[in-house]
């Protein structure tokens, strides 16, 4: 496919990690912030093909995995009730919560459906006018436009049995959160290319001013991301930190105007629990109080849900890149894909999901 | 979930006063908004996610990069040298 293969060929990927091994000299950590990124890496091997001196460090960047256990609890409440169609992207079906999750509800007569586009699932709400349609509005800044354009057409074609159920996250302030931290082993970033494609680069030269970290934003195909780890290399070696496009042919560091345009009607910037991880501020999104009608928290009665995270899982510690999944002492025993103890083992993009698929399974 | 895939606009339209089209990707044909990419033309390549087109590629970009690489590995494999101008290492 055109745009693709390109972006696969064996042979070009050869000759950029020869350029990478020729350029390491010492030891990095970096961050591939991206879960999709998380993915095509185990994938392909290229954690594999890379020097020993590079240790990649998957970052929070799955949506599916950070989103906190209260939030699917609020979900699986919403979603058991007679007078309520709850839909959702297929793979937050799977996703424990303290209990049980959405496949069970579904099971129980639950009225559960994955939907493609959040605008199917407004397609949905017109259809059904006697029940209250619900979206599970997760994501990071590349989904963020797609719910908020669901709200703002509701709002726009007068439905109002349609709300979102949001736990929208945002990538810088994680990114601040890590760097924080006094553990951080992460010397620059592959920032997440679809991301960027939304809000532009703006953000993150701060970020790369501040904390003195090489910044690149880069695809997904296996070119992509060498390419990337190629980039920051070069800047850490010759002790740059600059904030660099690799993927260039999708992003443009002004970002997309209409889909931020739309982000800032629909929601505002507010703290945000992750799973795992906690609270850290600004690094959420909520429906404004305007568009308060359209918030699934405000019609349904399910304030008071207050749940803790469960101790025996590490996907915090993981989450952070403080550990691998196969140093979990549950990984493929406990838990596995289909008897997922935690969000990281539910999503094809979490990593112990995607470490457990490419069997990276001896501990390192 | 944030996976995003390349397709090309084949048809332009409105509903609900939303800019929305047909995306062919290798063969298959599906409907996306495209609110997001307002200057978009048919025949252009853009980048979709659940159901959104997210940015138009731009194809200045994309053959600079093809071209590069062309120029990388050619030039290195008639000289046996990688671009920095060191001899190809051998790798087990
Ligand atoms: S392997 Fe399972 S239990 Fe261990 S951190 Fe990953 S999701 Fe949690």
């Amino acid at each position: 496919m055109r745009y693709l293969d390109e972006f696969r060929d064996p042979k070009i990927a050869k000759k950029i990690v020869e350029e990478i091994h020729t350029a390491t000299t010492k030891d990095w950590g970096i961050m591939e912030v991206c879960g999709g990124q998380t993915h095509s890496i185990m994938k392909h091997g290229i954690d594999q093909l890379i020097p020993k001196q590079i240790e990649l460090v998957h970052g929070p960047g799955c949506p599916v995995c950070v989103t906190p256990l209260e939030k699917i609890d609020k979900a699986l409440a919403i979603a058991s009730r007679d007078d309520v169609i709850f839909t959702s992207f297929g793979d937050m079906l799977r996703v424990p919560g303290s209990k049980k999750d959405l496949f069970m509800v579904k099971s129980e007569g639950g009225d559960v459906r994955i939907v493609y586009s959040p605008l199917d699932a407004l397609k949905i709400a017109k259809e059904n006018p006697n029940k209250k349609v619900v979206f599970f509005a997760v994501g990071f800044e590349t989904t963020a436009p797609l719910t908020a354009m669901a709200a703002w057409q509701a709002k726009e074609q007068g439905i109002n049995n349609f709300s979102l159920l949001v736990s929208h996250v945002l990538v810088p302030p994680a990114i601040i959160a890590l760097q924080s931290s006094t553990e951080n082993r992460v010397n620059g970033y592959l920032a997440a290319g679809h991301v960027c494609a939304v809000m532009g680069l703006e953000e993150y030269y701060p970020l790369a001013e501040k904390y003195k970290l090489p910044i690149v934003a880069t695809g997904f195909e296996p070119v992509d991301i060498l390419e990337g780890i190629l980039m920051v290399v070069k800047q850490l070696e010759s002790g740059k930190y600059e904030v660099e496009n690799q993927y260039a042919r999708v992003v443009n560091s002004e970002g997309d105007r209409p889909a931020m345009d739309i982000i800032n009607k629909v929601f505002q910037v507010s703290d945000q629990k992750w799973r795992g991880i906690g609270l850290i501020p600004n690094s959420g999104l909520t429906l404004t109080d305007e568009m308060s009608l359209y918030d699934s928290e405000k019609v349904f009665d399910i304030a008071d849900i207050k749940v803790d995270e469960p101790k025996e899982c590490i996907s915090g510690v993981i989450l952070q890149g403080l550990k691998k999944p196969n140093q979990c002492p549950e990984f493929g025993k406990k838990c596995t894909p289909k008897n997922p103890l935690g969000a990281t083992m539910v999503s094809s993009e979490g990593a112990c999901a995607a470490y457990y698929a490419y069997h990276r399974r001896e501990n390192v | 979930m944030c996976s995003a895939i390349p397709g090309k606009v084949i048809e332009l339209y409105d509903k609900n006063s939303m800019l929305m089209g047909k995306i062919d990707y290798a063969g298959t044909i599906k409907e996306a908004c495209l609110a997001y990419v307002p200057e978009v033309a048919v025949g252009q390549y853009v980048i979709v996610h659940a159901g959104f087109a997210l940015n138009i590629i731009n194809e200045e970009e994309a053959k600079k990069t093809f071209a590069l690489w062309d120029e990388m590995t050619a030039k290195a494999e008639s000289e046996g040298l990688d671009i920095f101008g060191m001899p190809l290492k051998d790798k087990k």
